[in-house]
């Protein structure tokens, strides 16, 4: 009954839909389209990917050779932490909401977001809390200079930069619960007719598993940094153990999100993958029914096992061998998800546009991470490796080769649909190689520097991890300018270009692509019969 | 690619110490050399593993590229149309899972052992600062030794004014001084943020964490100088807190023993004495170098917006007892830790004396290590 309210509302905007909008900025102030949210979202995220990218080349840069070069340890600190913060909740996360206002209507077949208005709100906290983040820096004190983990007490010596990470991280807690709600209410209650749950694409099951894992942990995160906050100013004891609190406390709070966290940018990513894969091997996907099984175990697990996190806490060692099992259990699903997609290539008809070749970079690249992953789950190992450049480049194996590239991928394969126009296909191949060299450049000598020795979030270093850190930086700095051949791609592709058809890739099957590119403004006037 | 990268190399070379580190090429590939049965364990167990896994890789990706290869349209291959295979499926589930349970054993043998803190020959408790290590002998040969260890690193080295020396940043006043062959119980503390007590090639890490123990043990096997780290980011100078362990044999260890107990028995303040205002501002100086500089600056000046400067600051200039009671009990929830504990009442006496005659301050009275006993109550 819902659901069919919710389309006699899409029909009545739908009426009045055209010919009155605002243009010019208050279009984008006042939108409530899911297309204009999308693409607000994928400017956002790409903006605050540029940023925390210009922090990460500042902490290449200082340790590209050991002593201190051309910042001062605390700035480094601040570096670190505004690098993690931003990346996470301001690049990766934004741009895969972004992914979901674009798709999702358009992959169930319907005319919009189910709460537009709340759309427009939860897109628009998110310029705020990203300015509170990057102007912290300029505070008396600086920015936090924490790392991204806020751990206390080190947080409750901070100045006025933490109370800023503080409230920036509130508000983005708000922005994404709610768009968890209106993504969960507008995958269970507008799907066009004949669309059950176990026929629904991909994207939208780890979009409607991610939002629930959203809508559990954002407010736990929130309590937590809330408890820094009343420790710093408000003579609470949460983290002090001179009033009886625990220190340790905070990170088995912090971490309790942090590990579905890793799942929430993990799993539309694994849904992007899930669509890009089956089109170019123009073959369906191999097993959904049980991706859709490995996707809601991996979340599930994702809970209860937060503490390998920390195993040398010191918590006791029972809790060190159960956190350790539930943590290699993962890998089952995981590989799960690996082999199905090898299978839905295997015997398929393949071709390799750049969307193809990210995903395969994806594939290739986060499966090197989720082994290192496998490794740091074992608690002896573990302890030599905690703290260290190997998780460092673990967790950028995850994030970067996993979570960008799915996202580059997307870009590149739905970009056709959004603008309505082909991108250009070498350069695009150019930023995949080059992505792909220098990621490895950068990221696989960190595994060296961890194993023999160097810790992370360190200014300056002993001089024998002297020549793998000058690997790694430049590494980085080419990834990092070829993330400008990017930008320029796209906007290549939204001023012209070849005109691409309602469905430019021979392989794709999906709602979306029945619809004109550009789509018209509200996707599904009329919601479409599945057969 | 290659002009981005040598352009990046004309950048770097604007750095003042384009030299240094180069003489040291090292690209240590695994694991530091351990020097500990325990670590000896888990190098191996971790080889052990990275065997299954680049097995498993190579099939795994093998197929992938197998088919990326054969199975591309180019080559006008025909996509065939299956989706699912429950054999298959099911196959895939159950061999990863057994695969782990043999690859956990091991492990957690390794786990059990690692947390068996019973039955040391030595007890040694280190406390982290901001930004050193505090070590007391509380059991065992030694009992009663206690010293802070600070890098000994010059700045000039890292500031690039001088070449850098063979153990740069890894290199300590004080050694921690352990007999080889002897169960060594180590107990983590620390006084103001988390730290971690870490030196990879005895395959230890213990976080440190204020206002609790913990612990952890290890066992050298062979004598020589071990090199470690803090590992938990702890503020400021997080990169510049190293751990030095020496293992010496059980004789050089009880002569060793021996010169510690005279060197602390002669430095021994007598507690009845009364200082002279330049005994107390020369020793402050010391103390200041040694505890305060780090934030206070040598210049008193501080690091604005984050250190408040003692050159003119009023509670310095202040009335005594406050600022005893600073230096002594901290400021909760700043980096100001309590001294209280760190410091003896005669060092205390100094470094304040020194602060309220130093720079620009005049303050021209000092503070008697009476009255810190006195303000310790
Ligand atoms: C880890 C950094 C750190 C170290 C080391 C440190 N201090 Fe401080 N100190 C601070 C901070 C931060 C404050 C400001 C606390 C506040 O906000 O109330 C402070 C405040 C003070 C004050 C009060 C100044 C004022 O004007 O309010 C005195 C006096 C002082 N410190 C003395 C010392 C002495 C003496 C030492 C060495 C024995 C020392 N400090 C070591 C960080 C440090
Ligand atoms: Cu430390």
């Amino acid at each position: 009954m819902e659901a069919a309210n919710v389309h006699v509302h899409g029909a009545h905007d739908a009426a009045h839909g055209h010919g009155h909008h605002p243009t010019g900025l208050m279009r984008w102030v006042t939108t409530t389209n899911h297309k204009d949210i999308g693409t607000m979202y994928l400017w956002f995220s790409f903006a605050m990917f540029m940023v925390g990218g210009a922090m990460a080349l500042i902490i290449r840069a200082e340790l590209f050779q050991p002593g201190l070069q051309y910042v001062s340890p605390e700035f480094f600190n601040q570096m670190i932490t505004l690098h993690g913060l931003i990346m996470v909740f301001g690049a990766i996360m934004p741009a895969f909401v972004g992914f979901a206002n674009w798709m999702i209507p358009m992959m169930i077949g319907a005319p919009d977001m189910a709460f537009a208005r709340m759309n427009n709100w939860s897109f628009w906290l998110l310029p705020p809390a990203g300015i509170l983040l990057t102007a912290s820096m300029f505070v008396t004190g600086g920015a936090a200079g924490t790392g991204w983990t806020l751990y206390p007490p080190l947080s409750v010596q901070m100045g006025m930069g933490m109370d800023m990470a503080i409230f920036a991280v509130h508000i983005l807690g708000m922005s994404s619960i709610m768009g968890s709600i209106n993504i969960i209410t507008t995958i269970l209650n507008m799907r066009a007719p004949g669309m059950t749950l176990m026929r629904l694409p991909m994207f939208c099951w780890t979009w409607l598993v991610t939002a629930y894992l959203l809508i559990a942990v954002m407010p736990v995160l929130a309590g937590a940094v809330t408890m820094i906050l009343t420790d710093r100013h408000f003579g609470t004891s949460f983290f002090n153990a001179a009033g009886g609190g625990d220190p340790v406390m905070f990170q088995h709070i912090f971490w309790f999100f942090g590990h579905p966290e890793v799942y929430i940018i993990a799993l539309p990513a694994f849904g992007v993958i899930s669509h890009v894969i089956p089109a170019f091997a123009r073959k369906p996907i191999f097993g959904y029914t049980s991706m859709v099984y490995a996707i809601a175990s991996i979340a599930l697990i994702s809970f209860i096992v937060w503490a390998h996190h920390m195993y040398v806490v010191g918590m006791p060692v029972a809790g060190q061998l159960y956190f350790m099992y539930a943590t290699m259990l993962i890998a089952v699903p995981t590989g799960v998800k690996v082999f199905n997609w090898v299978a839905t290539m295997w015997r398929g008809s393949m071709t390799f546009e750049t969307p193809m070749l990210f995903a395969i970079g994806f594939l290739f690249l986060f499966t090197i991470g989720g082994f290192t992953g496998l490794v740091l789950s074992m608690t002896s190992v573990d302890v030599q490796l905690q703290d260290t450049y190997y998780v460092v480049a673990h967790f950028h194996y995850v994030m970067v080769a996993g979570a960008l590239y799915s996202a580059f991928a997307g870009v590149y394969y739905w970009l056709p649909k959004w603008t309505g126009h082909m991108y250009d296909e070498t350069l695009g191949k150019w930023h995949f190689w080059l992505s792909f060299i220098s990621f490895n450049a950068a990221f696989f000598p960190q595994h060296f520097l961890g194993l023999a020795g160097m810790p992370r979030r360190i200014p300056d270093y002993a001089l024998q991890f002297t020549d793998f850190n000058q690997v790694s930086t430049y590494g980085a700095f080419v990834f990092g300018l070829s993330q400008l051949l990017f930008l320029y791609v796209v906007l290549k592709t939204i001023r012209g270009g070849e005109k691409a058809a309602d469905k430019p890739w021979e392989g794709a099957t999906g709602l979306e692509w029945t619809l004109p590119s550009p789509p018209p403004h509200h996707s599904f006037e009329e919601p479409p019969i599945l057969k | 690619m290659t002009s981005k990268a040598s352009s990046m190399a004309g950048l770097a070379g604007l750095g003042l110490s384009l030299y240094s580190g180069l003489s040291q090429a090292a690209w240590e590939l695994t694991f530091q050399k351990p020097a500990t049965r325990l670590g000896q364990e888990i190098f191996s167990l971790h080889d052990w593993m990275m065997v299954i896994i680049t097995i498993i890789f190579v099939g795994v990706f093998g197929v992938m590229f197998y088919s990326v290869y054969a199975h591309r349209k180019s080559r006008g291959h025909k996509a065939a149309q299956f989706h699912e295979n429950t054999l298959v499926e099911i196959v895939w589930t159950v061999v990863p899972l057994v695969i782990l349970i043999l690859m956990v054993i091991p492990v957690t043998g390794t786990v059990l052992a690692m947390r068996d803190t019973s039955n040391p020959d030595l007890t040694i408790k280190t406390t982290g600062y901001q930004w050193k290590w505090g070590y007391d002998y509380i059991k065992g040969e030694g009992e009663g030794i206690r010293f802070i260890a600070t890098l000994a690193t010059p700045p000039e080295q890292i500031n690039g004014k001088a070449p850098k020396g063979e153990h740069y940043l890894l290199e300590t006043d004080r050694h921690l001084v352990v007999p080889v062959g002897k169960k060594i119980r180590l107990l983590t503390t620390a006084n103001d943020v988390i730290h971690a007590w870490w030196v990879p090639a005895l395959a230890v890490k213990q976080d440190a964490i204020p206002g609790f123990v913990r612990d952890t043990w290890f066992k050298v096997e062979q004598e020589g100088i071990y090199r470690g780290q803090c590992a938990e980011l702890c503020g400021k100078d997080h990169g510049y807190m190293p751990i030095v362990v020496e293992a010496v044999s059980a004789e050089k260890y009880s002569k060793w023993v021996e010169e510690q107990k005279k060197l602390m028995a002669a430095a021994a303040d007598d507690p009845n004495k009364t200082w002279t205002l330049d005994e107390l501002k020369s020793r402050g100086e010391k103390v200041y170098a040694a505890n305060c500089v780090a934030c206070h600056q040598a210049t008193g000046k501080g690091v604005p917006g984050t250190f408040p400067a003692l050159d003119g600051s009023k509670v310095v200039m202040g009335p005594k007892d406050v600022q005893i009671g600073t230096v002594l009990n901290g400021r909760p929830g700043t980096a100001m830790a309590a001294f209280g504990k760190q410091l003896s009442d005669v060092e205390i006496a100094a470094v304040v004396t020194y602060t309220r005659n130093a720079w620009g301050n005049k303050a021209a009275d000092m503070a008697q290590p009476g009255e810190i006993k006195a303000a310790r109550k």
